[in-house]
């Protein structure tokens, strides 16, 4: 078909759109709702670690409270975030509020700044 | 002149066969989802570096494992629509669409089966 040369949304940011913050944080809802869906992976684990008993779930804990795992629940704690608030701006428009272009970018930077102070102060209560 | 049947019309599920029901279910898990994720993130906040009677604990009270397995099967189920999505814009060859959304419905619910059955394992204790 000749229809599979043309560009596809979100590979024509950069190329041929410029990015914008509402492009941006679009495709960003995507990649944080594909990347929560893998987290998942990580809290079935968890929970099938607990429900299997006292030495696999040690084991479990050992994984997600090593470096790299706490840098990846860290990084999913904001994807969970982002995409809650994004989520909740999707709704928004849904239900016919805030689609005046000045309303998107407004919103589209209440979400960004609120998913990062939530991450951090989520992490801050939950520091060891 | 209208060639559809009346029932056809009463259905409104036009030429998908589907209707709106994905993009409403979407909204409708999206929207349960927003009070139970706070709920988690904020249990977790308590819960997650405790140890594992205190976990197991949690986990296994009425209230909690009840909010679980809601949180859980309205999550699966809102990836499952949204993962969709994903392979239906970018997987274009019918053949490879068509089983990349079977392998992605059956892993996804494979994992949501596992995790709504460890939460009912500890609950019921197992």
């Amino acid at each position: 078909m000749a229809t599979n040369k043309r560009p596809l949304s979100p590979f024509m940011i950069g190329p041929y759109y410029k990015p914008q913050l509402t492009s941006v944080l679009s495709i960003l809802h995507r990649i944080t709702g594909v990347a929560l869906a893998i987290g998942l992976l990580f809290l079935v684990y968890w929970l099938v670690a607990a429900a299997s008993g006292p030495d696999a779930y040690a084991h479990a804990q050992g994984v997600l409270g090593s470096m790299l795992g706490q840098l990846f629940l860290f990084l999913w704690t904001w994807a969970l975030f982002y995409h809650l608030g994004n989520g909740i701006r999707h709704l928004a428009w849904d239900a016919g509020y805030g689609l005046e272009i000045p309303s998107v970018y407004k919103s589209g930077k209440v979400v960004v700044i609120a998913s990062v102070v939530l991450t951090f102060v989520t992490w801050i209560i939950a520091a060891p | 002149m209208n060639l559809r049947t009346p029932l056809a019309r009463v259905r409104g599920l036009g030429s998908a066969k589907e209707g709106t029901d994905h993009w409403w279910v979407q909204r409708v898990t999206s929207l349960a989802l927003i009070p139970l994720t706070l709920w988690f993130v904020i249990s977790l906040m308590s819960v997650a570096r405790a140890d594992y009677a205190t976990v197991v604990e949690w986990i296994g009270r009425p209230f909690n494992s009840i909010l679980l397995v809601l949180l859980l099967i309205t999550t699966f189920y809102h990836t499952a629509l949204g993962l969709q999505v994903v392979i239906e814009d970018y997987v274009h060859d019918e053949g490879m669409k068509l089983a990349a959304l079977l392998v992605m419905k059956l892993v996804v619910w494979l994992w949501g089966a596992a995790a709504i059955f460890a939460v009912l394992r500890i609950a019921f204790g197992g």
